[in-house]
């Protein structure tokens, strides 16, 4: 009685571009660097890592979190995000589709050897969970004048 | 953060009043949760990054399409490292069969999950019938 429209707007050309896309990343042929602790697809949640001369930035994309349950550690320069995200029961329903992520989470991220672990934040804003995380100085590279 | 709104039914019938695709590049497709009871459809999306304001949802006769664009907080200078999620742009649509009233669809947006809600319309609701003793 409820399913996904396949046919209109050009929802089946997408789909099949988005096997193209899935097929160009398993091939490899994918621009972005692999990962050394590369995450299998559908992992909970994903997330992506940006640096910038003076931090490097991790946005997981985890909505409806309670961010009181989130429990985020730094060790050396393993950064570990675990935590849970409970999605309420339905008793009295029955189901189509279950999809979204329901249970406990963990993810563990290896940040660049500079980062400082006593300079790592966290904020969370509309289900995007963002850590920050401060690199040392003496990582930035330095111009070395000519006398 | 919560806040529920009315979505407009689109009155333009026809091609025009058809959302349109836009194509370009790669959207994401949010994970959903589908659940009927007595009264009507939920569904659950995740989609997170996006607010209130770049989320459109329209329903139209027996189309239901939803799209959002996340915001992202950036700052300037940042070089990629490692990217599982490729895109900021989320797109997914259902069909509607004629028993859900589309003019009474609810939604709600918090910490990027997107709940709408949609009724049954009245006289298609599972009726309880009496068995009268003979």
């Amino acid at each position: 009685m409820f399913g996904i429209s396949r046919v209109f707007d050009g929802g089946l050309l997408q789909e099949f571009r988005r096997l193209e896309q899935e097929m160009d990343e398993m091939l490899g042929r994918s621009p972005w660097p692999a990962a050394t602790r590369p995450a299998s697809r559908g992992t909970y949640p994903p997330m992506n890592i940006g640096t910038t001369p003076d931090n490097v930035e991790v946005y997981l994309f985890a909505a409806g979190l309670d961010p009181a349950t989130v429990d985020i550690s730094v060790q050396q320069n393993l950064l570990t995000v675990s935590g849970q995200r409970k999605v309420p029961e339905q008793k009295k329903a029955t189901w189509y589709r279950q999809e979204r992520f329901d249970g406990a989470f963990r993810r563990v991220i290896s940040l660049p050897d500079d980062v400082d672990p006593d300079r790592v934040s966290a904020r969370y804003r509309d289900g995007v969970l963002q850590i920050t995380a401060g690199r040392r100085q003496a990582a930035k590279p330095r111009q070395i004048e000519i006398h | 953060m919560s806040n529920t709104q009315e979505v407009t039914k689109q009155t333009e019938a026809g091609a025009q009043g058809r959302p349109q695709a836009r194509e370009a590049g790669y959207t994401l497709v949010p994970p959903v949760d589908i659940f009927e009871d007595a009264d009507g459809v939920s569904l659950v999306l995740d989609m997170p990054g996006v607010t209130k304001d770049r989320l459109r949802i329209e329903a139209e006769r027996e189309a239901l399409v939803v799209e959002g664009e996340a915001a992202i907080n950036v700052p300037d200078g940042i070089e990629p490292a490692y990217a599982e999620i490729r895109s900021t742009r989320y797109r997914r649509s259902f069909t509607l069969t004629s028993e859900l009233d589309a003019d009474r669809i609810e939604a709600s947006l918090k910490d990027g999950v997107l709940s709408l809600r949609i009724p049954k319309r009245a006289e298609l609701k599972p009726r309880r019938i009496e068995v009268q003793a003979a």
